[in-house]
């Protein structure tokens, strides 16, 4: 058995985690990403790093993993099935778990047409649920996907993504089960802002149990300013930013929009606390990483297990 | 049908720069009926292109001629004897019939007027939309006669996916998302509980992924 990593150590322990994305550069420079790292250290429990998100070329989610992780942090790796077949997929996870990259999430992915090379094939071979299926029965049956044998099972912690603002809301914690019953261990959310759908959803989820499987983290993402939170909710595939807080943030004056996203952030924070299932939070401080730290203090979650 | 879209003129133009004699191929199937390749569309074509050829002081020697088909031999070979007076064939067809038309009659250069598109349908006058990807393994008795193979921007199996709103895809807004159809179809039936079952992963050997494919029935070949 391969020791758990510290995500999964937090969790199983039952502590509220703290996880933060932490998006990789437009470039080969290892400096970018270390300084995110030493940004978030000490006040997260594991690092997400996004697999070219929004389909914009970045430094690779597995080269940016190792950085974070000889750094002492925790790295989640993101996987989406947009890029990669399942024979590099499954060799990705075998390469994850040989540099002791312990934690994968599993996505979709944004298509292709919203990033910078919108003429690129995409692939597709398998979708996410099938993703965690593949991984689970890698890591507990040892087994590929074709049914052949593994020569050293890949000891990971299983993650996948749900997005409760997305159509048909009737479906959006049946599909979550789904990746739970597929292997899914821990989930982290699409960004909430509508805490009241959120709560609606939690509540469908708690009906059917899907709590006491996995690990829920709510995502939450600090707002820079009225413009950032209009832009997420006109361009941005699946997000649901109510009118209330557009119009709250441009209520005050421009130096202080930076405070305002910080207090809607921690009042996020405060309220998914709350909600019964509610395992810890993920914050998505988009190209805003060095705010991650205030945000942990002030919502009182340090120190860090 | 396959259903295609005409060339911009000016490409087409280019492409047929360096040929003064062009027979202009039109074919009666698909083209037609998707109202890019039929008759009609091959003669309006060619007198496009004997305008711009006098306009810019050219002769323009443009023959036109349609075939039932351009992808089946029965009507391929019929244009034997008939291309010596042309130095190339402008098809109307879909890739199948520029194609076909080439490999029949090597020794012609068969340039494509059209882009082919897709194995759709009418939806309705005007209006025609990709309904198959050709997968080999066809799954609508599972997804209820709606394909996530063709119709999902990302395949996706057990949708869908998080960019799924108000009945509409993340990609564009006038794309249906093909899950959202799935789930409406499953209420409407009263078999919404089958939702929850898990799809595996697919075996695309059926489709292009195998390589290009043949079909052959042995009791019919000669």
């Amino acid at each position: 058995m391969t020791p758990a990593g510290n995500l999964e150590r937090v969790l199983t322990r039952g502590h509220f985690a703290v996880t933060a994305e932490c998006g990789p550069p437009r470039g080969a420079d290892p400096d970018a990403i270390r300084r995110k790292g030493d940004l978030l250290k000490g006040h997260v429990d594991a690092a997400n790093v996004t697999d070219n998100q929004t389909a914009v070329v970045r430094m690779s989610s597995m080269a940016s993993c190792l950085i974070l992780k000889d750094m002492g942090l925790d790295p989640v790796l993101q996987m989406t099935v947009r890029d990669r077949n399942r024979i590099a997929l499954q060799s990705d996870v075998l390469g994850a778990s040989a540099l002791g990259i312990r934690n994968i999430l599993c996505l979709t992915g944004d298509h292709q047409s919203f990033g910078d090379h919108p003429g690129a094939k995409n692939v597709h071979d398998i979708d996410s649920v099938q993703l965690i299926d593949t991984l689970r029965t890698m890591r507990d049956e040892g087994k590929f996907l074709s049914g052949q044998e593994i020569k050293g099972r890949p000891g990971i912690f299983i993650g996948c993504v749900e997005n409760p603002f997305a159509d048909p809301f009737e479906i959006r914690a049946l599909r979550l089960a789904k990746k739970v019953r597929a292997g899914a261990q821990f989930v982290q959310t699409q960004c909430v802002f509508n805490i009241e759908k959120f709560t609606r959803w939690m509540e469908m989820v708690r009906d059917i149990g899907t709590h006491e499987k996995a690990y829920i983290l709510a995502g939450v993402t600090p707002m820079k300013s009225p413009g950032m939170a209009r832009y997420m909710k006109n361009s941005v595939p699946g997000m649901d930013v109510p009118d209330h807080l557009i119009e709250r943030m441009g209520s005050v004056p421009k130096e202080k929009y930076r405070d305002e996203g910080i207090a809607i952030c921690l009042e996020t924070i405060d309220a998914v606390r709350n909600i019964e299932g509610i395992a810890g939070i993920h914050i998505m401080a988009i190209e805003w990483e060095d705010i991650v730290p205030e945000i942990v203090k002030q919502a009182d979650l340090i120190p860090r297990p | 049908m396959i259903v295609a879209d005409r060339k911009p003129f000016d490409e087409i133009m280019n492409m047929i720069a360096p040929y003064r004699r062009i027979l202009l191929l039109g074919c009666n199937e698909c083209v037609t009926v998707c109202a890019v390749g039929g008759t009609k569309e091959t003669a309006l074509l060619a007198l496009q292109i004997r305008i711009k050829r006098q306009a810019e002081g050219h002769t323009a020697d443009i023959g036109e001629k349609t075939l039932e088909r351009q992808c089946d031999p029965e009507f391929a070979d019929t244009l034997a004897g008939s291309l010596e007076d042309y130095d190339a064939v402008l098809s109307l067809a879909c890739g199948c019939g520029v194609q076909f038309i080439s490999e029949t009659f090597p020794g012609v250069p068969v340039l494509p007027a059209v882009n082919t598109r897709f194995m759709g349908v009418t939806e309705k006058a005007g209006v025609w939309a990709e309904r198959c990807q050709g997968c080999g393994d066809c799954i609508l008795d599972r997804t209820r006669g709606i394909c996530p193979v063709a119709r999902c921007a990302k395949s996706i199996m057990n949708g869908p996916c998080g960019g799924s709103h108000g009945g509409v895809c993340e990609v564009n807004d006038s794309l249906p998302c093909a899950w959202q159809l799935i789930i409406d179809r499953l209420k409407a039936r009263g078999e919404f509980d089958t939702y929850n079952e898990i799809e595996k992963p697919r075996d695309w050997s059926t489709s292009r992924d195998g390589g290009p494919r043949k079909r052959t029935r042995e009791d019919m070949t000669l």
